[in-house]
């Protein structure tokens, strides 16, 4: 394994038709870190993440997971890498006609040839893991939004996988709930060591959980660097992010009111 | 040169593309789920898609029972009532009894069982994988290095080529069970005797042909239904279109299947 990185990314470039969404992206997640992938809203964030799971391929550029390219090889390889991976979904995306224990014992069930009774305590473990040991018999339409979340943690880390990818962890979740789920990413790298990559726009809960962070804005990686680098980077950019600095107001509004007065042949007061 | 022509030119060009491009996806997943179906074992350590494929038996076969039954009794009495009227005229109305046997055992009962079943599980194949595919469902197979065609596909698959056939000999049951009360309240003959009339009239490949083209409509319901389920892209109404896309699909291409059985075995079995 190269400089221990689980995850390499090269000269990324993703295009939806003509509309570029990620140009350029290099980056390297290491073994045991938990990277934080920052950014505004709909700068391309989730689509990165959908790349580094396989489910969309780019239009040029490699993504090496686990040594493998998971952008030029098979099915039954991608397959491969992905039995080394666990996935938390934005909206949790737990199997509603489920409940919860049954959520968390699909992957074991059907990946592993655990007898039941072993599965049974897997499954409690995990929940208990997680904090819902006794919401197993819920479906999921009768957990909150942090419970949900949790119960999607559960099922990514049944079969104990390597890498955890995890999209809007604390999105929508009120500041209690949202501690929780930084205190369990904590958790999961420290006693687990899970190497785990975070998606979010949470700035605070970002500074609790990252070893490391990634700037993503305007289609590229601006960028990186530990949580130290980045709390004192100089690039405005990053600055403007972290002092929650809004963007300058834009003329648009006044522009459209003065055609309008023009329109209507109304005086108003210089530009 | 008018660019009217042109372009209506490239419009069937292009809609006979997706034509071509559909029914390459609905071989592609049938074959999956085949593969599916032959991974399915009821006597593995978890036969986890072995009980999902005994619930769409329950859900699509059982509780269809009463509807398909009722839809058979009709079709038996339409078919007795249009031929009757007919055959009264040329004073041989005791040949309702065979028109009966055979039309519901050929035909209505395979054709109305899978019309029922195309608008009650087909629709709901393809709502169910829609909004999986909305909720990232699937998304989560796939990143559990699952087959979607072979997690849920296969079952579904599985359960409809058994219960269509069956749902179908409840068709035809109920089919000649009209015909047999329209033959007692019109030229009286007596129960026992239009059973003993009916089965004369009946070969076994009436029924063969008709159960061989019944599990062909559950192939056809399953593949078209969830087909359209995973073609779902981003919004709820894209569900709705799935749904409704599903079984106006299945319906056409059950009664084009049908069209091209009947000439077959039209030239074959004489």
């Amino acid at each position: 394994m190269q400089n221990g990185s689980v995850v390499m990314v090269r000269d990324l470039l993703v295009k939806y038709g003509d509309r570029v969404i990620l140009d350029g992206v290099n980056f390297d997640i290491r073994r045991g870190e938990v990277l934080v992938l920052l950014g505004a809203s709909g700068s391309g964030k989730s689509t990165l993440l959908r790349h580094l799971i396989g489910l969309e391929k780019p239009e040029s550029g490699s993504i090496i997971v686990n040594d493998v390219d998971i952008v030029r090889c098979s099915d039954a390889e991608l397959n491969r890498v992905r039995q080394s991976i666990g996935v938390s979904f934005q909206n949790a995306a737990l199997f509603s006609s489920m409940t919860v224990s049954q959520n968390v014992a699909f992957p074991l069930l059907e990946r592993t040839r655990l007898a039941d009774s072993t599965i049974d305590e897997v499954v409690q473990l995990k929940l208990a893991q997680v904090g819902l040991l006794h919401f197993g018999s819920f479906t999921p339409s009768q957990l909150s939004g942090g419970m949900l979340k949790r119960a999607a943690v559960a099922r990514a880390t049944a079969l104990d996988p390597e890498i955890l990818f995890f999209d809007e962890p604390s999105a929508d979740l009120d500041p209690i709930t949202a501690a929780g789920i930084d205190d369990l990413v904590l958790y999961l790298k420290n006693a687990l060591q899970m190497t785990v990559l975070v998606v979010t726009h949470e700035l605070h809960s970002a500074f609790q959980i990252a070893d490391r962070l990634a700037f993503l804005k305007d289609r590229k990686l601006v960028a990186i660097g530990s949580r130290d680098a980045i709390a004192h980077s100089a690039d405005p950019w990053v600055r403007q992010f972290l002092d929650r600095v809004p963007d300058r107001k834009s003329n648009d509004q006044t522009e459209l009111l003065h055609q309008l007065a023009e329109r209507l042949g109304v005086k108003c007061p210089k530009k | 040169m008018n660019a009217a022509p042109v372009e209506s030119v490239t419009g069937i060009g292009r809609s006979s593309l997706s034509g071509v491009e559909y029914l390459g996806a609905l071989a592609v997943q049938f074959w999956r789920s085949l593969r599916g179906i032959a991974a399915i074992n009821p006597f593995a350590l978890h036969p986890l898609r072995w009980k999902h494929a005994i619930d769409e038996m329950v859900s699509t076969g059982v509780s269809a029972v009463p509807v398909v039954a009722l839809t058979g009794f009709c079709a038996g009495l339409i078919l007795a009532f249009q031929g009757g009227s007919e055959l009264r005229k040329l004073g041989a109305l005791e040949l309702v009894i065979q028109l009966v046997a055979i039309g519901i055992t050929r035909e209505a009962g395979p054709l109305i069982t899978a019309i029922t079943v195309a608008g009650r599980s087909g629709s709901a194949f393809s709502a169910e994988i829609g909004a999986m595919v909305l909720t990232d469902e699937i998304n989560v197979l796939k990143t559990m290095a699952l087959d979607p065609v072979e997690v849920l596909v296969s079952p579904k698959f599985l359960a409809m080529l058994v219960v269509l056939p069956c749902l179908t000999v409840v068709a035809d049951m109920a089919g000649i069970l009209a015909g047999g009360w329209f033959a007692f309240t019109t030229i009286g003959t007596g129960l026992q005797l239009y059973i003993h009339a009916a089965l004369d009239s009946l070969y076994l490949r009436d029924i063969m042909s008709g159960l061989i083209k019944s599990a062909v409509f559950g192939t056809l319901i399953t593949q078209i239904g969830c087909l359209e389920g995973f073609r779902v892209k981003r919004s709820a109404q894209d569900v709705g279109r799935a749904t409704t896309t599903a079984v106006v699909k299945s319906y056409f291409l059950v009664i084009l299947a049908d069209l091209l059985f009947t000439a077959f075995f039209y030239v074959v079995w004489r």
